[in-house]
């Protein structure tokens, strides 16, 4: 009933200063909706710049490091135990970069639930051979459907069909920036020479253009059993096996019980790309502290209009209080009409925040280095909704807080005597 | 204690501090019976109206006691006073305060909603009947600040007494009335003493006012001279 009666004068006297209750509620509608916005396009571009590296980045990459062995010889003869043993000139042994028993390891990991997917990569160093001119490249060799299904390979693949490195025979994809060197169209053939100095012609089947333009000059992709043909290989060569985790966070360690057990090296995708989390996080806390500040203004501005109700309002307050309303009963009176602009104008902010996203959302952006987006980035995450909503009513409640304490101190008897 | 006695007050003392200590009440006592109407008169800053404050419990910085109905009022906190103020004491003041916000029928329904005791359609019901009482049932749906200055005022008593308290106190109810409003009022207060029976207190330097009242205090210099 009291409850009731508080909210019930509190509207009397929210609604008889409407145009002022508007100002206060646009200050809040403002700020959440600016919150709102900003978060959204700026975690948007976030995930996209991330999205750049990460999507296609495996997780964990097994492979064979070039390095000398680390037990050599000396240290196993039973002679020199007990000594010190310096070597100099130590040579990289007969070591190769083909991760052996691939296939079983490949299988063993396909089990592994933490793993999400698996895909063998094999990395060949050629020159594209124009004319007189030698250009050095990489042909990547990769299982178009695995690549695509987790690295996204199909989005960057921007003419031809990538599935066709695996159905036309000596065929290639090559980088944007490279089929330019190369003056080459698809369709055309391609010469490349391996380090061993073979020669293979590779039909050109399509384009990528991966967003990063220096890895687009050197960069081709031909399917696995294509690559091997090229270095002259067996059909269960593979250098590299990437994988995807079911959680990202799980990678180091992960990363740490596969070079053991698979007796490789291991890399994760933390240790690998660490700068990226920087910017990211960076980025993340300069939109909250923009959205933030919006809305300490506008929490200043409903204190300000909550003090000046509070003076035009004092005999209102006296009355009240004679005819047996507490102060404490004051103080709810006012920090729910404080609270009720902070409910409405943030309400409104995040509808008119939700709206102005989807605006963005439709404003073309068009940029070479980014093939697969259309429109400038939105992240429609519903915890900025929640953040926001959280944020305009603790706002309103502390700009309430000490008008409504003033209000509830008033002295009906100073009021009342005083005309 | 004796039942019939709605309100006591027992040698109070009350000073001004600012910005020099200046006695405004000496040693004031008196006892107000069921059904009494009684005039507090004096000039202007003889301590009258500092007086109802006190009586009224608004006003806590005095020395002495204060009973109403039997009850002390020192030492109570400022939420159980207003529980008080809301069940046993209307008020009516000389500028009639209502709430311009609200319409003629919930300024007078608000204490009785605030005492929570009835329903809103019982207090309803309430209200209109003391709107009835005083013959301005018409202006109901009115918004408060439509009204002239008598209709206000018996507004103002319509809502004094919505919770049939022990006592109204009134603060120069007809100050800011002309001649025929002043009437008006009085006779209301005339009516209500006699037939209802409702203990009445009105401050007043209304001397015409004042004679016509059951029993009539007065006050000089913060004292009370006569009984």
């Amino acid at each position: 009933m009291n409850a009731h009666l508080i909210i019930r004068i509190a509207k009397a006297l929210l609604l008889a200063r409407w145009k002022q209750t508007l100002v206060a509620a646009i200050g809040v509608t403002f700020s959440i909706t600016m919150f709102i916005t900003l978060l959204s396009f700026m975690t948007g571009l976030n995930d996209l710049l991330d999205g750049l590296i990460l999507n296609r980045t495996a997780h964990i990459r097994l492979f064979n490091e070039i390095k000398p062995s680390l037990d050599q010889p000396i240290n196993q003869s039973k002679d020199y135990k007990g000594s010190y043993n310096f070597i100099r000139s130590i040579k990289s042994g007969s070591s190769r970069q083909e991760i052996y028993n691939s296939q079983a390891i490949m299988q063993a990991l396909r089990k592994d639930n933490r793993v999400t997917g698996v895909a063998p990569k094999i990395t060949a160093q050629v020159f594209f051979n124009d004319g007189s001119i030698d250009i050095t490249g990489v042909v990547n060799g990769i299982d178009a459907r695995e690549e695509s299904s987790l690295f996204h390979f199909n989005d960057y693949v921007t003419q031809g069909n990538p599935l066709d490195i695996e159905n036309v025979s000596n065929s290639i994809i090559l980088g944007k920036g490279l089929a330019a060197k190369l003056l080459a169209n698809i369709g055309d053939v391609v010469l490349v020479t391996t380090a061993k100095q073979q020669q293979f012609s590779l039909k050109v089947v399509g384009f990528f253009q991966s967003g990063l333009q220096e890895l687009d000059k050197v960069q081709s992709y031909a399917s696995i059993g294509t690559t091997q043909k090229i270095l002259g290989k067996p059909s269960d060569y593979v250098t590299d096996i990437q994988l995807k985790m079911v959680d990202i966070n799980q990678a180091p360690t992960v990363a740490k019980e596969f070079a053991k057990l698979f007796n490789a090296d291991a890399e994760d995708i933390q240790t690998a790309n660490s700068q990226f989390e920087t910017g990211s996080s960076v980025r993340s806390l300069i939109s909250y502290s923009v959205g933030i500040v919006l809305l300490i203004v506008a929490g200043f501005g409903i204190y300000n209009i909550l003090n000046m109700m509070i003076y035009e309002k004092m005999d209102s307050i006296a009355i009240l209080k004679a005819i047996g309303f507490s102060g404490l009963d004051v103080n709810r009176i006012f920090l729910v009409i404080a609270i009720s602009i902070g409910f409405f104008g943030g309400l409104l902010g995040l509808f008119f925040g939700f709206l102005l996203s989807m605006f963005i959302d439709q404003i073309p952006f068009n940029t070479p280095s980014l093939p697969t987006i259309r429109t400038y980035p939105i992240n429609y995450n519903p915890a900025f909704y929640l953040i926001a909503s959280i944020f305009s009513l603790v706002t309103t409640y502390l700009a309430g807080w000490a008008p409504s304490r003033k209000a509830s101190k008033v002295d009906p008897v100073i009021i009342i005597r005083g005309k | 204690m004796d039942e019939s006695i709605v309100l006591q007050a027992e040698h109070i003392n009350k000073s001004f501090h600012d910005p020099v200590t200046i006695p405004v009440l000496k040693d004031v006592s008196l006892i107000i019976k069921k059904g009494e109407f009684v005039s507090v008169t004096g000039k202007s800053g003889c301590g009258k109206s500092t007086l109802l404050y006190i009586l009224s419990t608004m006003d806590t910085d005095y020395e002495g006691d204060l009973y109403i109905g039997g009850q002390a009022m020192r030492g109570r906190t400022e939420k159980q006073l207003a529980r008080v103020r809301n069940e046993s004491i209307g008020f009516v003041f000389q500028f009639h305060y209502l709430l311009n916000e609200f319409t003629v029928l919930e300024n007078v329904m608000l204490p009785g909603l605030k005492l929570g005791i009835h329903s809103e359609v019982e207090v309803k019901d309430l209200a209109m009947d003391r709107l009835n009482t005083l013959g301005i049932q018409s202006l109901a749906a009115k918004k408060a600040d439509q009204l002239s200055g008598g209709e206000k005022q018996r507004v103002a008593i319509a809502r004094a007494l919505i919770n049939s308290p022990s006592i109204v106190m009134c603060d120069e109810p007809t100050g800011n009335l002309d001649k025929k409003n002043s009437l008006v009022v009085f006779d209301i207060f005339k009516k209500l003493a006699e037939e209802n029976k409702q203990t009445l207190l009105v401050v007043t330097h209304d001397q015409e006012f004042a004679k016509n009242t059951h029993r009539t205090i007065e006050m000089e210099d913060g004292r009370i001279i006569k009984q």
